[in-house]
């Protein structure tokens, strides 16, 4: 294996800025990850030729795959930088921002509109407030294991990168939402409150955009049971329209 | 507005609880986050959260669960505070079991709980191995609930730089910047909450988030507020080595029966479970880690001559793991390639928490009039050395008190004396981004920022020597002088994270200097400190809190007595279990 890793990275001064494409060498050391990249190339901000440059700009935090931050595309995959092996990418990388999000600056998106959808979802459990009151419900473990699947979901965003109906012509809220809506509902509290996801869900941007390509679920880098749960949700929208049909 | 609004500094845990308890009773919240609060450093959390509910029938209870914290830390906390969390701790539970938090759960569909470290009872509740995450999402959601109803305002992306302080020296609001376009603003508050976690990075890799590097408390110091208990560092004994961060396996590998090892004359030696027959793997965090040096470092045991030790699950069934452990097995098989159910892992200790924090009152009040602080950036519940699993529970009760007391400090406050201070804070704080952005000397922050964690490893870790405390020492002053001389590799533009990083590394190095200098003062061993010149915990000398003051010259160390109404201080050892010395 070279000594020199090869880096291409896509950079962009702003919102509104012309993207360029920046090269950058550098010394290859055991176990290096795109985040030890970047982070070599803010200690020492020069591309592959020489020239000083300023250190490239991108999100992260926890560098253990658990917060969601820093995904980006690389090697033309949504996936996380903190697990992204060096050794395991080939000769040269080539690190973009996420396509289907703002770019904000250089390899930093805004994903404000994953947030936002899980609003529109009601995502929450609705208590009666966070005095005590008492134990929860009881629940089988194995809901409980279906649940903790679902609820792995780190908003990064991976799903909606991967996702064809996830574009500018549509507003489709994407996949993790659609699952976060079937998280709550599993609840045994959140389905006091069901018929109000699954009505927010078959709206606007809600479960007809889903095309069925499937793209989500081999996207998803916390294996979030995502095909399963919209087909569930399915189900349960098709099951909630023919109810509301019949009480009318 | 302002005299019934909160403002609440970081949404981990700690905020993002004292906001919700806010919004519930009404209250307004500007909750200010450097991230989007549901990526905070709380989702790191992996083991689970303590709460005595007995339900083993070992005879456990709030008052067993409180008799283990302040002996596993040695004695240092303040022992009415830690009482009334301990005895909240069961309510938070099954609060959070109420919120939709997918807890293990037994054959019954009850909770489940497990072992931890410096306890012989199940009293760790957990969502697989990623409970800090599931409680961080459990709030966030409610948070995001507040959010609609109008209740909390999130300003995220906004990193503090100070408080803002009135005329009489009470806390009127904070000072904040925009990192997209630097935009730097005043938020109007009857009371502040600062809930900004720990300050892992000055050790440069350590367990941490990268944006733990406590330059908020560190502000706060700079302004006035008091720093406690700086040197009292928690190294976790497990974690696996990286080049960007040393990842935490977490303590419940050992709570399901996971045994460390080296081998030694051909064989496994399980040296915790010799040296520690009581305990075993379940020694507290400093005692295991100290064993694992002294097997590596001074007996040159560690497998393959290198630093690591084996933390070995082979021998549990494979399935069983999955579903009690299975989000650090994946951290494992991710970054190393190897599968934890086949092979023993190998791991070594890394800075993990900090125990010292800014110094609050029994009700989380700091120095500050009005400031309050909650989370890892406050002292106040783990002496000196945290068990596993009371930082979740540490950050939720905190955030709960702190949030109450905010509340009542805002009903009683009268309206600010002196002139608006807004304006004032927000220029002064301009003009320190105009000066780190007009500094042009050759050094780079982040190959400084290294060059720093490199020091504070080495020297003020595990073991403690007073001549290496005081080169140390020479080295900071060295750094904050050559600080001066930084030339930012990005002085203009969006997001300029060069320019906020420099800023973060200055207050780095003043927390560095409390840390260190907490440290040579202190000629004692206890918890986490740990001195081979002074092997003994000094009860007559330095069974008093580190008291840090911020003065032109550095820190000032003044000590305090430490509360201790309910549990006379006994020898702590871990090697046989001596309930009878239990009051």
């Amino acid at each position: 294996m070279s000594d020199t890793v090869r880096l291409r990275i896509r950079r962009q001064d702003g919102p509104e800025a012309r993207a360029r494409w920046e090269s950058f060498a550098l010394r290859r050391k055991p176990h290096m990850n795109v985040i030890s990249c970047l982070q070599a190339i803010q200690a020492d901000p020069v591309d592959a030729d020489g020239r000083a440059t300023t250190p490239v700009v991108w999100d992260c935090n926890c560098l253990e795959e658990v917060c969601g931050a820093c995904t980006m595309v690389i090697n033309g995959r949504a996936r996380q930088a903190c697990t992204a092996l060096v050794d395991e990418l080939g000769a040269s990388i080539t690190l973009e921002p996420l396509g289907k999000f703002p770019v904000v600056r250089d390899l930093v998106v805004d994903r404000q509109v994953m947030f936002e959808n899980l609003k529109r979802i009601k995502g929450w459990i609705p208590i009666d407030g966070t005095y005590d009151l008492g134990p929860g419900p009881r629940l089988p473990e194995r809901e409980r294991q279906f649940a903790y699947s679902l609820s792995r979901c780190m908003t990064c965003g991976c799903c909606m990168e991967a996702c064809p109906q996830v574009n500018p012509r549509t507003n489709f809220i994407g996949p993790a939402t659609l699952a976060q809506a079937v998280y709550f509902n599993a609840s045994p509290t959140g389905r006091m409150t069901a018929s109000e996801r699954l009505e927010a869900v078959m709206g606007d941007g809600g479960i007809t955009e889903c095309g069925n390509a499937q793209n989500c679920v081999k996207a998803c880098p916390k294996e979030v049971p995502l095909t399963t749960a919209i087909a569930g949700l399915n189900r349960a929208t098709t099951w909630h329209y023919v109810k509301n049909w019949l009480t009318r | 507005m302002d005299r019934k609004n909160i403002v609440i500094v970081g949404g981990g845990l700690a905020g993002q609880m004292a906001a919700v308890r806010a919004a519930e009773q009404h209250f307004h919240v500007d909750l200010v986050s450097l991230v989007p609060i549901k990526r905070s450093h709380s989702v790191c959390a992996q083991g689970g959260i303590n709460a005595a509910v007995n339900t083993k029938g070992e005879g456990d209870s709030p008052w067993e669960h409180f008799d283990d914290t302040i002996y596993g830390g040695d004695f240092l906390a303040n022992q009415t505070p830690v009482k009334r969390m301990c005895e909240s701790a069961p309510g938070i539970i099954y609060l959070f079991d109420r919120m939709g938090v997918p807890f293990n759960r037994t054959a019954e569909g009850l909770l489940d709980f497990r072992r931890f470290g410096g306890t012989k009872h199940h009293r760790t509740a957990y969502a697989g191995a990623t409970t800090g995450q599931q409680l961080l999402y459990a709030l966030d959601e409610q948070v995001r609930r507040y959010e609609v109803a109008g209740q909390i305002t999130k300003h995220e992306g906004w990193e503090f730089l100070s408080v803002v302080r009135d005329g009489g020296g009470a806390c009127r609001g904070v000072v904040a910047a925009n990192h997209v376009d630097g935009a730097i603003r005043a938020f109007r508050a009857g009371a502040v909450i600062l809930a900004t976690g720990g300050p892992g990075l000055i050790f440069g890799r350590s367990t941490n988030s990268v944006i733990n590097t406590g330059a908020a408390a560190a502000a706060v110091y700079l302004q006035g507020g008091v720093y406690a208990n700086g040197e009292f560092i928690q190294v976790h004994p497990t974690a696996i080595p990286g080049e960007d961060k040393l990842r935490l396996m977490s303590e419940s590998a050992r709570g399901e029966g996971g045994r460390v090892w080296v081998p030694r004359d051909g064989k496994p030696w399980y040296f915790l479970e010799e040296m520690y027959p009581a305990y075993g793997n379940l020694v507290p965090r400093d005692i295991a880690t100290r064993a694992i040096f002294e097997v590596c470092v001074n007996q040159g045991l560690g497998v393959d001559g290198k630093n690591q030790v084996y933390l070995d699950l082979t021998h549990i069934p494979a399935d069983e793991l999955e579903v009690k452990l299975g989000g650090i097995l994946e951290i494992y098989r991710k970054f190393t390639g190897e599968d934890p159910a086949r092979v023993p892992m190998k791991v070594f200790p890394a800075v993990h928490y900090s125990m010292g924090g800014l110094w609050v009152d029994f009700d989380q009040m700091t120095s500050i009039p009005g400031l309050f602080a909650a989370g890892e950036c406050e002292y106040q519940y783990h002496g000196g050395n945290r068990l596993g699993a009371n930082s979740l529970l540490s950050c939720i009760h905190g955030g709960q008190v702190a949030a109450r007391a905010a509340m009542d400090h805002v009903d009683g406050v009268p309206a600010a004396p002196g002139p608006d201070p807004y304006d004032a804070e927000v220029r002064r704080q301009e003009a320190v981004f105009e000066e780190i952005r007009s500094m042009d000397g050759d050094e780079n922050p982040y190959r400084l920022h290294r060059e720093l964690g490199e020091v504070m490893t080495d020297n003020v870790t595990v073991v403690r020597h007073n001549d290496r405390l005081d080169e140390t020492l020479e080295r900071i002053a060295e750094f904050k002088e050559r600080w001066r001389h930084i030339g930012p590799p990005d002085r203009d533009g969006t997001l300029n994270q060069s320019l906020y990083f420099t800023r973060q590394l200055h207050h780095m190095l003043e927390l560095a200097h409390v840390i260190a200098l907490g440290a040579r003062l202190r000629d004692e061993s206890r918890g986490a400190h740990y001195k081979p010149a002074f092997p003994s915990r000094d009860d007559d000398r330095f069974l008093k809190t580190t008291l840090a003051t911020h003065t032109p010259d550095g820190p000032r160390i003044d000590y305090e007595d430490v509360d201790i109404q309910y549990l006379p201080p006994r020898p702590r050892v871990y090697d046989v279990y001596r309930k009878e010395d239990r009051p």
